[in-house]
């Protein structure tokens, strides 16, 4: 088990001091000026070799996304883009970074945005983190007032300008681009790629997008060292990581661990067990609702890590760890999922504002079970047909739950069907 | 889904003092020409203030940041959390439904708010004084089922405290925000597992609800005095190079009573220099050229710092033909015209127009040969949409139309 010395998020519940002061005693905000003055190619380079991968799903490397920005101007302003739109259901990490300890991602925003030749950052906060969107302004009016940002930022001799902005409830505007038409002042619907965001982003000026786990890990890891970040967790999936644990676990929660660790042990360590007992864990949603759910028995000896749960077609995405005991309806459960993303879908492409209606319209029927057996397969081409015919990734998320749902519980979902035909139910329904 | 503006409209709406002060600031954060940025922070202050966004309130917010009117009605109804038909009085109920609350039990609640509020949602109950709706996930699953009323989570919820939650609401009392069992925040019921260190001690409330019980605002409609307005970015790098430019809208704003120790910024607040030119209309015929890449810059950009030789660099980077720019606008006099009365003008190269500083039929009506291939390259798709459309002579009849040509268009916007 991680100990509390290598915890990078001390304050995570916010029972210590939130302000500035107590974020110093914790040891945040500490030789910022001499990290600054390594200059960017090191601070590229230490971020790269921790091996840290960005924290907002997809899992791609921290490092080398910085590094795609210009390194000469060519006029143009550069531009940090802090995506704290959390919204992916079962996701609730960065909320606890942004109320209780708010200040490793502001000196994070001051290193990030150095490192990518950036004199402003803008933090998009979902609109409903209202309590979350004051304390982090708290922490950024601390943090000029110290003069740790602002003009001549932490005596670096670098500008930097932090804002924090807001949304309005589109989750759709996780997704980079849509971020960006949404911090623009437009529809959050996302833009074709490429040009990518490092080359026209924000008001089309050079801009990386990343996660607010992802920027605020960075100042305790060029602090530590890019190899203590990277004794933690199996190659290539290095580091610590905040878990989220909802549904039916004893104690739900949001905890700091080392990644790659077995999934029994995080439950074990931190949940208080799954309710009623391990025999009665039916499934789990590994890593936020758009990555398929993994079946009981697979997930007994599961690693959480990007790598294995991909192995098992699955993914650690956020690692919003969804727990689903014996009494869910697993129909039922993925039936709202596809509500989500059917409410979600910004309407830009076709298959996914059709397809979303169409899914979830036919996983209405499947709760029921007033539906034929063959449509069972009709609706999995269907989300073949979405997934990946979609500018964005939001049709591939609302496909993917679909697919998995299928592919563990056919039979939970063909026995329904049957019972409403019989009037029967049947031993498996009934399991 | 289908949202559409309520069917009764009040006649007007205006920020208060102390709101428009604050939406004056937050559209600072934005750099020259890019205020639009600001709508969604605009919008839901005006939320705030009425409980809900009213057709008068898209209007004026449209004409403070210089926007058609359509582009801010479509972001008002593009988001979900723009509540379009008044809410309840006191509060407006929002019950995540998404599977993580399902499946500790929010389908009770929704069918509590049914029974207790109002069989549909968004429609205010019996006494007026109550609304609720299912909203999708809220992020705060580990400590699910949970609602958001007001500014606040209410989390950890069962029937029961939800129950006492309604009751208290409406009789008048803002009942405690954060968990209804008794968790600090989201470590595990009962005891931390982790960090271990700071257990005793430890404040009394987690963040959310200090700030819930410090400024007492979970339901309270907005007028901005809540507390001391405070913008630290207005202290731009620019700040020294330009004249100060008295903020007067900042001057409005309502001495707060809040923590004295806050005062202070806000006597900063109203020295401080506006970064150069941001907000200030230009002066008639004064035109701004844009950079090739749609970046204003006929002004030091807000923030970011451009290399001295930068308007050199861009002007060897662009290609050598004989396109010529023309002369473009930051934002629109007044109201912008309603370019798709062009012919071949769709709304799309409409918007691709006005990203280019193009805002009126005037300014089209003059464009030279050389300015038009300058606008062909930068619309894409179809070259010559332009001359063969024969947009100049067509924006030169529309700008002469009601004897009203884009030089003097002064109109204040609707």
């Amino acid at each position: 088990m991680l100990e509390d010395k290598d915890r990078i998020f001390t304050n995570i519940y916010g029972m210590h001091d939130r302000s500035l002061a107590g974020a110093r005693a914790r040891g945040h905000w500490d030789g910022t000026k001499d990290i600054l003055a390594k200059g960017r190619d090191w601070i590229v380079n230490e971020m790269k070799a921790s091996g840290l991968r960005g924290r907002g799903g997809a899992g791609f490397p921290t490092g080398l996304k910085w590094s795609f920005m210009p390194k000469e101007s060519d006029g143009r302003p550069a531009y940090l883009v802090v995506n704290a739109d959390e919204s992916e259901p079962g996701t609730c990490k960065d909320r606890e970074i942004m109320r209780h300890d708010p200040h490793t991602l502001v000196e994070g925003c001051l290193i990030a945005s150095f490192a990518m030749g950036a004199h402003a950052a803008y933090i998009y906060i979902r609109g409903e983190y209202i309590r979350e969107k004051e304390s982090l302004q708290r922490a950024v009016d601390e943090a000029y007032d110290a003069g740790l940002i602002g003009r001549n930022a932490c005596g670096s001799g670098w500008d930097f300008d932090l804002y924090v902005h807001h949304g309005a409830g589109a989750y759709i505007c996780g997704e980079e681009t849509a971020l960006l038409e949404s911090l623009e002042g437009k529809k959050g619907m996302p833009r074709m790629k490429p040009p990518f965001p490092a080359g026209a982003g924000l008001y089309g000026c050079p801009t990386t997008v990343n996660n607010v786990e992802s920027i605020a890990v960075a100042p305790t890891i060029l602090r530590r060292g890019a190899s203590w970040f990277s004794s933690f967790g199996r190659p290539n999936n290095s580091g610590t990581k905040l878990f989220a644990i909802s549904g039916h676990v004893n104690r739900p929660c949001v905890v700091e661990e080392a990644m790659s660790i077995p999934f029994v042990e995080l439950i074990e360590k931190h949940c208080g067990g799954i309710r009623g007992g391990w025999d009665n864990l039916k499934a789990v949603i590994p890593g936020g609702s758009s990555v398929p759910n993994i079946k009981a028995d697979v997930m007994k000896d599961a690693i959480m890590d990007f790598d294995w749960l991909r192995e098992q077609k699955s993914g650690l995405g956020t690692a919003a760890v969804i727990v689903m005991d014996q009494s869910t309806d697993m129909v039922k459960a993925i039936w709202r999922l596809a509500k989500f993303y059917k409410h979600e879908s910004c309407g830009q492409c076709t298959p996914c504002r059709e397809g979303t209606g169409w899914m979830m319209r036919v996983m209405e029927r499947l709760v029921r079970g007033e539906a034929e057996v063959e449509e069972i397969d009709m609706l999995l081409d269907v989300t073949k047909q979405v997934e990946g015919h979609t500018i964005c990734a939001l049709g591939d998320a609302a496909a993917w739950p679909i697919q998995g749902l299928i592919r563990n519980f056919r039979d939970e979902i063909e026995d329904r069907i049957r019972a409403k035909r019989t009037g029967r139910i049947t031993a498996v329904a009934a399991e | 889904m289908l949202r559409r503006l309520h069917h009764e409209q009040p006649a007007a709406f205006a920020f208060t003092p102390a709101n428009l002060a604050w939406a004056e600031a937050q559209i600072q954060k934005y750099p020259e020409g890019r205020q639009a940025s600001a709508v969604i922070p605009l919008l839901f202050r005006a939320q705030e203030q009425e409980g809900w966004v009213s057709k008068p309130a898209i209007e004026a917010i449209a004409g403070m940041l210089g926007m058609a009117y359509i582009r801010v009605l479509e972001v008002a109804t593009f988001y979900f959390m723009f509540q379009l038909s008044p809410v309840g009085s006191v509060a407006h109920i929002q019950i995540c439904g998404t599977t993580p609350c399902m499946l500790r039990g929010s389908e009770a609640l929704l069918e509590l708010c049914q029974r207790r509020i109002n069989a549909e949602p968004h429609h205010p109950s019996a006494d007026g004084k109550l609304s609720w709706e299912e909203v999708e996930c809220l992020g705060a699953c580990a400590n699910a089922p949970m609602a958001q009323i007001g500014k606040d989570y209410y989390e950890d919820l069962s029937v029961e405290s939800l129950t006492r939650i309604i009751d208290e609401l409406s009789a008048g009392r803002v009942p405690q925000p954060g968990s209804q069992i008794g968790r600090y925040a989201s470590e595990p019921e009962g005891g931390v597992t982790s960090l271990v260190q700071w257990v005793e001690g430890r404040n009394a409330h987690n963040a959310s609800v200090d700030l819930a019980l410090t400024i007492g605002d979970t339901v309270k409609r907005i007028d901005g005095t809540e507390v001391p307005l405070r913008a630290p970015w207005l202290k731009t790098p620019q700040q020294d190079e330009v004249p100060p430019v008295p903020v007067e809208e900042a001057q409005a704003v309502t001495p707060s009573d809040g923590e004295p120790g806050e005062a202070p910024q806000q006597a900063d607040m109203e020295h401080s220099a506006r970064p150069a030119g941001v907000r200030h209309p230009l002066p008639s015929g004064e035109t701004v050229a844009p950079e090739p890449q749609g970046h204003p810059s006929g002004v030091t950009p807000a923030h970011g710092v451009a290399g001295p030789d930068a308007t050199g660099a861009e002007a060897a980077a662009a290609p050598l033909v004989p396109e010529q720019m023309p002369p473009t606008l930051t934002a629109p006099r007044g109201t912008a015209d309603d370019l798709t009365r062009i012919e071949g003008v769709t709304t799309e190269l409409a918007s691709k127009l006005n990203e280019l500083g193009i805002w009126h039929f005037g300014q089209i009506a003059s464009w030279s040969a050389g300015e038009i291939d300058w606008m062909n390259s930068r619309l894409g798709g179809d070259r010559g949409v332009i001359e063969r459309n024969n947009w100049v002579d067509r924006a030169r009849a529309l700008a002469n139309e009601g004897g009203r040509s884009w030089q003097n268009a002064e109109t204040p916007a609707p």
